[in-house]
């Protein structure tokens, strides 16, 4: 398969990272070049095979609806970039 | 008994039971070597003197009021992936670096309620995303056999470290070859355990149904010693398997009379370099002697395993790696425009190269319209593999082969392309899709005096088994007692 500069702009779009035009060709190649190495995979014939995603094909538990966290909101917004009264503060998304 | 910079985790347990040394003396002793070796070879992000100190005063304190605690006092370095309360956490990007915990991992809990006193926190690939250490923000960590190598990747610093003598034992994690690869690499052992075993709660998420933690150490014994630790079922985890705790260590003496080897062709043709495959063969020659028989199995979608893992693991990639945005933790960029542009710099600037790469991959195949062709297209061909070893393991107790096609490579030889990079991983990959426990152990030299490790890879469950069949092999060979002279 082939990507188009275009392609790259919109994937990184969705995937909000900020791709300059100048990395565009970059990119580009070098996803190309990894897209021939998954596409190898397309060869197989996998009708009626369930996918698989754990090996030991567990389920997952269900916990009791009980509370079990207290409240850490100042230690964690220590790590935050910019908090205001315990909030997280963004930049003004609402006129 | 002595005790010496060398000394394993069993050796250095028995030190500090017949009182030959202290854990103060312990942690001092490895800070100081830590801090010697950082300008060579950059295996730590961050050393906390007095953070160390103080755990290993209170082993200290804990041993002499008689408290019982498997490795007690006994020094460890954590992978820069594991939050521990208080600590940076970097997961070796600019994206977290002035992260500090607020929690700490049910790893390093589980290991510091054993005793073990926490050393720092190790160098590795940028989101564990990379084979050779060359993606971390903190610059790459040298191979201390060979300084002009990479120690492998991505628990690099975990290996170096231990190699080096800077540390006893240390932990990684294992996507698709984290640990293993690097164990090789550093003439380590190094365990990826079964998917489940170890809880992945506080442990930084790259691809969720791919990602184990495991330990590096100079033996099978130790690692018996470590996993039995760190293993253990946890709540927090929602993929935790809940089973007793086991003792990984009670299995090691058994003779390996009858063992069963299976030896799966692909593992063994052509792109396995020459000097990997005679080791590998002396090697099996020896545990032939040991009383194991070997048959050649087939694992033929086994050469998938590549594709099928560069769809999974970006696209979980892309999902778990989005949490990072600026707002509630991690980088924020110094200017934009409005929330959109500050979220596309925050994560331009905070990311480097090869994660944003797998980021756009992961964002592609499970965009809209691309789902069936790719995320559920690799999971089929994960059931085919998992059923290729289901057929083996028939015929087999465990399968072995070279950990990688080859040996340390030189810096810069592969990083300016990634599909290069990625084949180093072609025989450890499988056992990440499948969920499989597999090991590497050191098991000879190419003709360039390079380490040369052998994988094993067991059935579910099957550790202690594992750890029997590397311990034997390590009771007759002396590979694993080799030490880089620095």
């Amino acid at each position: 398969m082939s990507l188009s500069s275009q392609d790259i702009e919109r994937i990184a779009h969705l995937a909000r990272i900020r791709v300059t035009p100048a990395d565009v060709l970059d990119v580009q190649a070098k996803l190309e070049g990894i897209f021939k190495l998954i596409d190898e995979m397309q060869a197989v014939n996998t009708q009626g095979i369930e996918p698989m995603s754990h090996g030991l094909d567990m389920v997952l538990r269900l916990r009791d609806d009980a509370v079990t966290e207290t409240n850490h909101r100042e230690k964690y917004q220590k790590n935050a970039p910019q908090t205001a009264e315990g909030y997280f503060l963004v930049p003004k998304v609402i006129e | 008994m002595s005790w010496n910079t060398f000394s394993t985790v069993a050796e250095t347990v028995k030190a500090l039971d017949d009182k030959k040394v202290s854990a103060v003396e312990l942690a001092t002793h490895y800070l100081d070597r830590a801090d010697a070796l950082q300008p060579i070879l950059n295996a730590y992000v961050t050393l906390d003197r007095e953070k160390t100190l103080t755990e290993a005063k209170v082993a200290d304190d804990n041993r002499a009021a008689g408290v019982a605690a498997p490795l007690l006092g006994v020094p460890i370095a954590h992978k820069d992936i594991y939050l521990i309360d208080g600590w940076r956490t970097t997961c070796g990007s600019r994206m977290l670096e002035n992260f500090v915990a607020p929690y700490s991992s049910t790893v390093v809990r589980n290991m510091s309620a054993a005793g073990m006193v926490t050393l720092g926190k190790l160098n590795m690939d940028e989101f564990a995303m990379g084979s050779s250490n060359e993606t971390s923000y903190f610059g790459t960590v040298k191979n201390p056999w060979d300084t002009s190598r990479v120690p492998g990747g991505s628990s690099g610093g975990s290996a170096a470290s231990v190699a080096a003598g800077l540390t006893p034992a240390s932990t990684g994690t294992d996507t698709g070859g984290s640990i293993r690869q690097p164990a090789m690499f550093c003439n380590l052992t190094g365990l990826k355990p079964t998917y489940g075993i170890c809880s992945r709660f506080g442990i930084i998420a790259f691809a969720s149904s791919l990602d184990q933690a495991g330990p590096f150490a100079q033996t099978a014994e130790d690692c018996a010693l470590l996993l039995s630790a760190m293993a253990g079922f946890d709540t927090n985890d929602a993929t935790s398997l809940d089973r007793p705790k086991e003792n990984y260590s009670l299995d090691l003496a058994k003779r390996l009379t009858g063992l069963r080897i299976g030896l799966p062709k692909e593992f063994f043709g052509e792109g396995v370099a020459p000097g990997i495959a005679k080791a590998v063969d002396e090697a099996l020659a020896v545990y032939r002697k040991l009383g194991a028989t070997t048959v050649e199995v087939s694992l033929p979608n086994v050469k998938y395993s590549v594709p099928a893992y560069y769809v999974v693991a970006p696209a979980e990639a892309s999902s778990n790696l989005s949490r990072f945005d600026g707002v509630r933790y991690g980088h924020r960029a110094a200017e934009y425009t409005d929330l959109m542009d500050m979220y596309k710099r925050s994560r331009a600037e905070g990311f480097g190269a090869e994660v944003k790469r797998r980021i756009l991959i992961g964002t592609y195949v499970l965009s809209h319209g691309y789902y069936d062709a790719y995320y559920l297209q690799a999971g089929k061909l994960r059931r085919l593999i998992a059923d290729d070893f289901k057929r083996a393991y028939e015929v087999c107790d465990v399968v072995m082969g070279p950990t990688a096609p080859e040996t340390a490579f030189q810096f810069g030889s592969k990083s300016d392309d990634p599909v290069k990079m990625y084949l180093n991983d072609i025989f450890t990959i499988c056992a990440n899709l499948t969920g499989q426990p597999a090991m590497s152990l050191p098991c000879g030299v190419d003709e360039n005096g390079l380490h040369v490790g052998m994988q094993i890879i067991g059935n579910y469950l099957d550790e202690a088994r594992m750890l029997n069949v590397a311990h034997q092999f390590q009771l007759a060979t002396d590979w694993h007692t080799c030490h880089p002279s620095i």
